[in-house]
């Protein structure tokens, strides 16, 4: 894109992205690090995530700020206010996601270590197909680029089945043996959260295409899952 | 290349409409080949940079370039389906109904009073004293301006503010009924709360009148109008809703200029 004749306009877009990037990268490594916290049951890391958090609200803060500002002071117009409000909407939904990797790591503690289940195991493989779509999303927005935001919105069908299957599992754990009960229940709400984190990241996407082209993704790009979705509320 | 809104059933025909418009100075070209329709009812801005010729263009629908020896003018303006450069056409007549305001507010060096009877009396629009005082208020009433001149109506036109004397010009000018009132940067001379009068203004005689206006203040188009033209080296590069041209327009040049990207 050309250059702004006023140039502190360009340094403050600039800047806005940078925040944007960096709380995405901050809310990505909470996701992974929250499920290795959750598998080792490492109660120490659990709480640093949780005090990172407030990292990633204060970048979110730091983003309204600025985004008000430009706003106000540069009055953008086409593209460039349509980044400067998916900018907005991106940080509160990163700030989101950052909420789910904190509520993942504080069931650490309420999970026994001892009798951990089977299927602990593979919920870090899951935390990574939602860690990837958060970074496709944030790649999207700082790379312009709508084709890897479509991508994104895709993946989201393949997590949500991961889910499904999760969902099957545990639930034939409880069944089983119900004193398995309260640490399903918790585990069901890790694979609930990062479920919702792709559609988090999805989301995102979904302003990353507005941002670039100033309309919505159309919907019946978005997928068929609201029919198959029996499991989810 | 020419966007212009896909007209529906239920909309009246357009207020003037102008086809293949050319404007030449001597042999350099101002306005190339420009179509476009203004709309009853509705406000239409004309943006551009500095000689993309948008005030050219707006001086050809009162034949107000006809002033100008070297200026020629081809294509078809037409005035509700009448060519306004038909060898028949009336000019004094034509500017009547399409009246025009201009960036410097030039009221007469005469009174108040004065400054909006001008117009009534020799188009002989009011009959005897009585008519013509109630256009007078009128006028200015619908100007905007009665309450502060009411009691002083007798005082010289320039002794006015700047926004004083600019709503003076535009009552002025609605006072001969107009259909169409052109305004050529009727702010850029205003501070900003006289600005914002003017702007107010301007949405209370969109339902009267159709109105164009050039600025040079984008906000300005966004705030007043309800279409906007975007003209770049005399072309028209792209008309359509002003909150799709200032979202979302569609060509590049225009992006580039409203953004702040231009040149």
């Amino acid at each position: 894109m050309n250059e702004h004749t006023v140039k502190a306009f360009d340094a403050d877009i600039v800047q806005l992205r940078g925040l944007i990037s960096q709380m995405g990268g901050l809310a990505e490594e909470a996701i992974a690090e929250s499920l290795q916290a959750l598998q080792r049951s490492d109660l120490a890391r659990a709480e640093q995530i949780r005090a990172a958090d407030k990292a990633i609200d204060a970048i979110a803060a730091q983003v309204e700020q600025l985004a008000v500002q430009i706003i106000a002071l540069r009055a953008p117009m086409a593209v460039d206010l349509r980044e400067v409000v998916a900018a907005l909407k991106i940080a509160s939904v990163v700030e989101r996601i950052g909420d789910y990797a904190k509520n993942i790591a504080k069931r650490v503690p309420l999970i026994d270590g001892e009798h951990r289940i089977e299927p602990v195991s593979i919920l870090p493989a899951m935390g990574r197909m939602a860690a990837d779509m958060v970074r496709g999303a944030l790649d999207a927005f700082a790379a312009r680029d709508i084709q890897a935001a479509m991508r994104v919105r895709e993946s989201d069908v393949a997590l949500d089945d991961f889910y499904d299957s999760i969902f099957r599992t545990l639930v034939t754990f409880m069944v089983e043996n119900p004193k398995t009960i309260t640490q399903v229940a918790h585990l069901l709400f890790v694979a609930k959260n990062l479920e919702r984190i792709g559609d988090h990241a999805t989301n995102v996407a979904e302003m990353v295409y507005f941002a670039a082209t100033g309309t919505r993704m159309a919907e019946r790009d978005r997928g068929n899952r609201e029919g198959e979705a029996t499991w989810r509320a | 290349m020419i966007a212009s809104p896909s007209p529906t059933a239920t909309m009246p025909p357009p207020k003037m409409t102008a086809r293949d418009v050319c404007v030449a100075y001597g042999d350099k070209t101002a306005i190339d080949h420009v179509s476009i329709d203004i709309e009853q009812d509705r406000v239409i801005a004309f943006i551009g940079p500095s000689g993309c010729g948008k005030s050219t263009f707006l001086r050809t629908l009162n034949r107000m370039n006809d002033t100008i020896a070297s200026a020629r003018v081809a294509g078809d303006i037409r005035l509700d389906g009448q060519d306004i450069y038909a060898p028949e056409m009336d000019v004094v007549q034509l500017r009547a109904r399409v009246g025009m305001v201009f960036q410097k507010p030039n009221p007469f060096p005469k009174s108040i009073y004065e400054n909006v009877a001008y117009g009534p009396r020799i188009h002989g629009l009011a009959r005897g004293k009585a008519e013509l005082e109630a256009t007078v208020e009128r006028s200015l009433t619908r100007a905007g301006l009665w309450n502060e001149v009411k009691d002083r109506l007798s005082d010289s036109g320039t002794a006015l503010s700047g926004g004083q004397q600019q709503r003076l010009c535009i009552a002025r000018a609605i006072a001969v009924d107009p259909e169409v009132i052109l305004m050529d940067e009727p702010c850029s001379a205003l501070d900003p709360i006289a600005t914002a009068k003017i702007e107010e203004l301007i949405h209370e005689l969109r339902g009267r009148y159709a109105i164009a206006i050039v600025t040079h203040n984008m906000q300005q188009a966004a705030r007043v109008s309800q279409r906007t033209a975007f003209f770049h080296l005399g072309t028209l590069v792209e008309y359509g809703a002003t909150s799709d041209i200032f979202t979302n327009p569609r060509q590049e040049r225009t992006k580039d200029y409203i953004t702040g990207r231009y040149g």
